[in-house]
């Protein structure tokens, strides 16, 4: 029913699939997200969504307009809150005050899944775009990680916009599409997915369905 | 470890395997999958470490001489590959990662045995 929840990421690990082979996984607490308040193509919004939160606050961390959202919703306040559009199909199923979970996703299915990249600060080009370091010997001299040229001579006469060059890396929005779930427990709102995700271990995700499909079957 | 990942892999841990330390011969029998073909494989030869990893990560090395050339294995503790493994014998080793075997031949490259009491 849902088609996107948020969660946290708490870690990697390995298991086994049926056939015994061992599998990386990552491990998602995900939900349980209130439903905060429901849009309808027929109301004053317009269109369909579900606005969802997840996480804890204390009450005076937030401001009058949230208050009100999560007074009128009758749910306890909520660290983050994000909107999904639904389909006028859901979003009949669902009413405001009710919890989604991790049961909303089933052993199989695909998904993406969206989080804050890990922060590594002002980078070089080496571990940013994955340059090739200068050669070390034959006469090499005070070059070490350096990306080399930046570009031609008198015509341009300048540098290409979007040169890649060093910089702020990571800290960034990240999608990872077409995740394969390993498992489901919804009694500790938990999801097992192959693969990694982006972000450190205690940080915010999303997890939806795919956005595009996927190119083979059982990938 | 987190509670949580330790909750994930509660399902994969397996406990039947025999109690075995480095030094020990044993007798693994593993699942081979060719193709659609599943057939047993038994290797058999002398521990040389049991990993660090915890849980599901946990590994152990077998090593053996196979056509006089060593050869070494290494197992997931709690893999459902592992269909059975027999202790043969237990050598008398003093340090935990028995390395040095690598560098020996021949009858230097045998463990004394310790006796089983009763």
């Amino acid at each position: 029913m849902g088609k996107g929840l948020f969660g946290r990421k708490i870690g990697m690990t390995q298991v086994f699939d049926f056939e015994g082979q061992r599998v990386p996984v990552t491990v998602l607490e995900v939900g349980p997200c209130p439903v905060l308040h429901v849009k309808t193509e027929a109301g004053p919004d317009g269109y369909n969504a579900l606005v969802i939160g997840f996480g804890k606050k204390k009450v005076k961390q937030i401001n009058k307009p949230d208050a009100g959202l999560f007074a009128k919703a009758g749910v306890e306040i909520c660290a983050h809150i994000g909107e999904m559009r639904v389909s006028a199909e859901d979003v009949g199923q669902v009413e405001v005050g009710m919890m989604l979970d991790a049961s909303a996703f089933t052993a199989g299915q695909i998904v993406d899944i969206r989080g804050i990249s890990k922060g590594r600060g002002f980078t070089g080009v080496i571990k940013r775009h994955n340059m090739h370091m200068p050669k070390a010997s034959h006469g090499t001299h005070e070059v070490f990680r350096h990306g080399g040229s930046l570009g031609m001579r008198t015509t341009p006469g300048r540098v290409w916009l979007g040169k890649k060059m060093a910089g702020q890396y990571g800290v960034e929005k990240v999608t990872i599409q077409n995740l394969k779930i390993h498992s489901v427990e919804p009694e500790k709102n938990l999801i097992v997915v192959r693969g990694s995700c982006p972000g450190a271990n205690g940080s915010l995700i999303w997890i939806q369905e795919p956005s595009k499909p996927a190119k083979k079957a059982g990938v | 470890m987190n509670s949580l990942i330790s909750y994930v892999q509660s399902g994969h841990l397996r406990f039947d395997l025999p109690s075995f330390a480095t030094g020990d011969t044993v007798r693994v029998h593993g699942r081979i999958i060719e193709g659609e073909k599943e057939r047993v494989q038994i290797y058999e030869g002398v521990v040389l470490r049991k990993s660090a990893g915890q849980g599901v990560d946990a590994t152990f090395t077998v090593r053996k001489i196979s056509n006089g050339i060593g050869v070494e294995r290494i197992f997931p503790m709690h893999s459902p590959r592992l269909l059975k493994m027999e202790v043969l014998s237990s050598g008398k080793v003093r340090r935990a990662k028995i390395y040095f075997l690598r560098e020996l031949q021949g009858k230097a490259a045998k463990l004394k045995k310790i006796e089983e009491q009763y």
